[in-house]
């Protein structure tokens, strides 16, 4: 599986990912720039955490207009396999690959922790490799990650089976109190109508090696290595 | 010609930094504020000469980039 990563000014889980995808498929992702225009011909597409362009204006606005994401967007229209981890999720959303908003966090903190989730779909590249209601455990670093849809929107993304992740307690369940950032009925990550998008706020490649502190991160790039090699 | 572009969250969106203000504004002894809501403003220096036409552009500016209209609410003064 050939992997690219995007790369923004302020982009800094870049080479996280990187070492969690080349661990999982034995092959180094491709850094692309952010002003690159074309991509080269990939099986996956990452957009890695961080800060890109400071955050200024909203978080992933101005990324989501950078050269390289009109091609990303016909990528992911054709079919292509994309996954935004936070900021990535803020530039999807800005972008209108996916439905939504993301707030700043209810606490008016930025939070940096290990936070449990229940796998809501397992019926995609990314999610294939978990069960779904299995609870996993992914660290989460953000100041805006509080994910806002009006009620028609979210009746729409649970019709359609498209919440990926929700935030839950250490038994799995989706209390108000499990939920770190005031995100709309506990959601974590949404796919598009297509599934071949994932974003979500949690950092999978932070625990996928048990030489961090946790291995759940780990099954996410090996379903992807096995689905799209 | 000049555009002032004010953007704000919609209603019922959660504005968590305008409820500190809003409590801090009580902790000043200011009474009786009901809510606040916070917000943007952009200032804009255009060549447009013509006011519809430089209405209709920020219009387009404000559909695509300075607001997010799925949480936010936008207003244009133009002159």
């Amino acid at each position: 599986m050939q992997a690219a990563v995007i790369v923004f000014p302020g982009s800094n889980c870049d080479r996280d990912v990187a070492v969690a995808l080349e661990r999982a498929s034995g092959q180094r992702p491709l850094m692309v720039w952010h002003k690159d225009s074309v991509l080269p011909d990939v099986d996956l597409i990452v957009l890695p955490g961080g800060f890109s362009y400071g955050d200024y204006l909203r978080s992933g606005a101005i990324a989501a207009h950078s050269p390289v994401l009109r091609d990303v967007k016909a990528r992911a229209e054709k079919g292509t396999a994309v996954l935004g981890i936070c900021n990535g999720f803020q530039v999807l959303i800005e972008s209108g690959l996916l439905p939504g908003g993301l707030l700043r966090n209810e606490s008016l903190k930025y939070i940096c922790k290990d936070v449990g989730l229940t796998v809501q779909s397992n019926e995609s590249v990314f999610t294939r490799h978990y069960h779904s209601d299995q609870r996993v455990v992914f660290p989460i670093a953000h100041g805006d990650g509080n994910y806002f849809i009006d009620e028609s929107g979210r009746k729409r993304l649970e019709d359609e089976e498209r919440i990926a992740f929700r935030y839950c307690d250490t038994k799995g369940q989706v209390t108000p109190e499990a939920n770190p950032n005031g995100s709309v009925a506990n959601i974590a990550g949404i796919y598009n109508k297509q599934r071949n998008v994932l974003g979500m706020m949690p950092h999978p490649e932070r625990l996928a090696d048990p030489a961090l502190g946790g291995n759940d991160g780990a099954a996410m790039f090996d379903g992807l290595v096995e689905a799209l090699s | 010609m000049k555009a002032r572009v004010h953007v704000t969250l919609k209603t019922g969106v959660l504005d968590p930094q305008g409820k500190a203000i809003q409590h801090a504004l009580s902790q000043l002894d200011f009474d009786g504020v009901e809510g606040v809501r916070t917000g943007k403003v952009f200032e804009l220096e255009l060549t447009d000469t013509d006011q519809t036409h430089a209405r209709e552009r920020v219009e387009a500016m404000c559909q695509q980039l300075l607001a997010n209209t799925v949480i936010e609410n936008y207003d244009i003064e133009i002159g």
